[in-house]
């Protein structure tokens, strides 16, 4: 058990914990936290796997500013308790076993086949924010400005959204 | 039981620097209250804490007796896990965002090996403080939210947008830096600056960045919620914002974290634009006698107040003063008689001279500025701050595409 | 190093928890945040991917997810607030005036 796989297990132990969480919690304020919880346990594997600009650009985008805007909405809509209903109890028993057999044959069939993907594993050089902004300005250029003006698109689209009625 | 030392020494040496470093940060946030309260106090023409304690040097010590043992009750109707998780985040990411910090160039060699000074060299230096900033925010969010009552949620929404909308401008200020020094280590920025050591002071980043310090000061002023952008936890407007319902101890790790995120902020300040640990004075062998100035300024200082002492009207303090000034007087003329430890010494030397200032810069606007307006203070930061980072990063772009970084 | 299955193993699971949670809960800002916790996986898997090959095609395209899933949520949680303020309930299932 070197310490690497220790903290893998730490991480992946944490960000699984977090998930079941955000599906177990009653106030979605503590699915909130639980999903921060996920992104900063994920942040933490990219740093592990060596993908240090990835994981802070999570911790500062995802983390930082994503889910505060959750926070606000929640704060701001004043939500409270689930409340229960009677549509769901049928889906709930039919559903999660079957859920958990599809996720559980997508993860046996990823682990077996272990050998094809591990074959192909090589260590970068480059230092990732540098090999980052030389990919990205030079061959995605199209894609990067495509997404700010999507960023410009999405503002204006929040702007009118808010705006009240004259 | 040394072959454990030796396999694990990487792991014990950062847990006695961590414990170190954390006693030093919170004795220094204890410290700072009582100077701040002095300095404030000065510039209102009336005399501060002085009786608790020569000077009131004691006055810390008191209120932190005073944090431990006073009621500490829990409003009816909170939600008690965000309520007693706020405070506890709020501490733990300004407690972790010094780690990043380097505080002196030269290693120690103990037990034959370097110990450098500071707790993680990352190579993202810049780019970890700015994560741990932008968690920030989730403190003071939930707080406010969590104390089911009107005025701190006013004030936790109020701060919490604050904060966010002054990162913006903050993470832009620091980007020409980053261009300048092509790099974001915190180490490496400082040597970029010490690229031309006949310099001095000339070579430092504030020259070429200067509006780029303005806005990464201005933006860190409201993003740790201190005058003049502290509505959100104005005594007058909002009784006390967003830790209303927030009593000892839990108001004491408030407090905590935001002296703590001061002091990194005012470390930040003199890491990326003054140089850190560069001397002002040119590194050439000619200006060597500068090196002397650390005791030039602790045997005066420990001299006078040893005379201050011995004049105090307590006798408490005609016993204390002299003694703390005979320590000073005597650490001073312990650098002149070792001169390995007199140059190691050097570079901590003038960041901690460095950060003094700005933490002097940051108690002294406490004292002399009004409160900006809440919709003043977030037309500022979107219409003024945000455009000329901007610009900042622009024109230093251009002028490194046709000069050079160095 | 540890194995990218490790990582291809956990990102199928966090999938499989965001679809469970985008079915069964009610509230529209959790169902929201199931989508997150969807895009996460899938990101996890692209970091994975590209540190075993060793490019970093697969990390700029993390950047490129990040980037829409912010925009997506700012308009996400303009339409909630919208939605929300008209009906005056954060189920689900109380936004059914086009049922038969």
């Amino acid at each position: 058990m070197t310490p690497q796989l220790g903290i893998f297990c730490v991480l992946a132990a944490l960000s699984v914990l977090g998930a079941l969480s955000l599906i177990l919690q009653k106030h979605p304020i503590h699915s909130a936290l639980s999903l921060i919880v996920v992104m900063v346990s994920l942040a933490g594997l990219y740093l592990l796997m060596g993908a240090e600009f990835v994981a802070a650009v999570q911790i500062i985008v995802y983390g930082g500013a994503i889910m505060v805007l959750f926070v606000f909405v929640i704060m701001l809509l004043n939500a409270g308790v689930e409340e229960h209903t009677n549509l769901s109890k049928l889906a709930g028993i039919a559903g999660i076993p079957l859920t958990v057999a599809l996720a559980g044959f997508i993860a046996a069939a990823i682990a077996r086949s272990g050998e094809a993907v591990q074959a192909a594993a090589q260590t970068g050089a480059v230092s990732s924010t540098r090999g980052i902004s030389t990919m990205l300005f030079k061959d995605f250029v199209y894609p990067f400005e495509l997404t700010s003006v999507l960023i410009l698109v999405a503002i204006l689209g929040a702007i009118v959204l808010a705006q009240r009625e004259k | 039981m040394s072959s454990f030392l030796t396999t694990n020494a990487l792991l014990i040496i950062t847990l006695v620097k961590i414990a170190l470093l954390l006693f030093m940060v919170l004795t220094v946030n204890a410290y700072l209250t009582w100077f701040e309260r002095k300095v404030v106090a000065h510039i209102q023409s009336r005399w501060g804490p002085h009786r608790v304690g020569p000077h009131g040097l004691l006055q810390p010590l008191a209120d932190g007796l005073k944090f431990l043992f006073k009621e500490d009750p829990t409003p009816a109707g909170v939600d008690k896990f965000v309520y007693f998780l706020a405070p506890l985040l709020s501490l733990a990411l300004a407690l972790t965002s010094i780690a990043v910090i380097p505080f002196g160039p030269d290693p120690i060699h103990l037990f034959g090996r370097d110990i450098y000074l500071g707790i993680a060299d990352l190579n993202m230096g810049i780019l970890a403080l700015f994560a741990i900033t932008a968690l920030g925010v989730y403190g003071i969010a939930l707080a406010g939210w969590s104390s089911n009552s009107k005025y701190p949620l006013l004030g936790g929404l109020r701060s919490s947008a604050q904060m966010i909308s002054y990162e913006l401008s903050l993470t832009m200020s620091v980007v020409g830096v980053l261009l300048l020094a092509g790099s974001f280590n915190l180490r490496e920025i400082i040597d970029a600056q010490a690229h031309h050591p006949q310099w001095g002071i000339f070579g430092w980043n504030i020259w070429p960045q200067i509006l780029g310090f303005i806005c990464f000061f201005i933006s860190a002023i409201a993003e740790t919620n201190r005058v003049p952008f502290d509505l959100p936890e104005a005594e007058s407007e909002l009784v006390a914002g967003f830790h209303t319902e927030y009593a000892s101890f839990k108001f004491a790790m408030f407090f905590i974290a935001e002296y703590t995120s001061m002091i990194t902020v005012s470390c930040l300040c003199a890491i990326l634009f003054f140089g850190g640990w560069l001397s002002p004075f040119p590194a050439t062998p000619a200006w060597n006698f500068t090196h002397y100035l650390p005791s030039l300024l602790l045997i005066p200082f420990g001299l006078w107040v040893i005379w201050d002492g011995i004049r105090y009207e307590t006798i408490f303090g005609r016993l204390i003063l002299p003694a703390i000034g005979m320590a000073i007087g005597a650490a001073g003329a312990a650098l002149l008689y070792f001169p390995q430890v007199n140059e190691f010494l050097q570079g901590p030397f003038w960041l901690l001279s460095k950060v003094f200032v700005f933490l002097f810069i940051y108690v002294w606007m406490r004292g002399t500025l009004p409160r900006l307006r809440y919709d003043q203070l977030m037309n500022f930061g979107w219409k003024l701050l945000l455009p000329v980072s901007i610009a900042n990063v622009i024109i230093t772009a251009f002028a490194i595409l046709k000069w050079g970084a160095r | 190093m540890i194995p990218t299955n490790y990582y291809l193993v956990l990102s199928a699971i966090l999938f499989g928890l965001g679809v469970i949670a985008f079915v069964f809960k009610r509230n529209i800002i959790v169902i929201f945040m199931s989508i997150e916790l969807m895009l996460n996986a899938v990101n996890l898997a692209f970091v994975a991917f590209s540190q075993a090959m060793g490019k970093l095609d697969g990390q700029v395209f993390v950047l490129f997810v990040i980037v829409v899933a912010a925009a997506e949520a700012t308009v996400g949680l303009g339409i909630i607030i919208l939605t929300a303020r008209n009906r005056q309930s954060l189920n689900v299932e109380r936004v059914d005036l086009l049922k038969l």
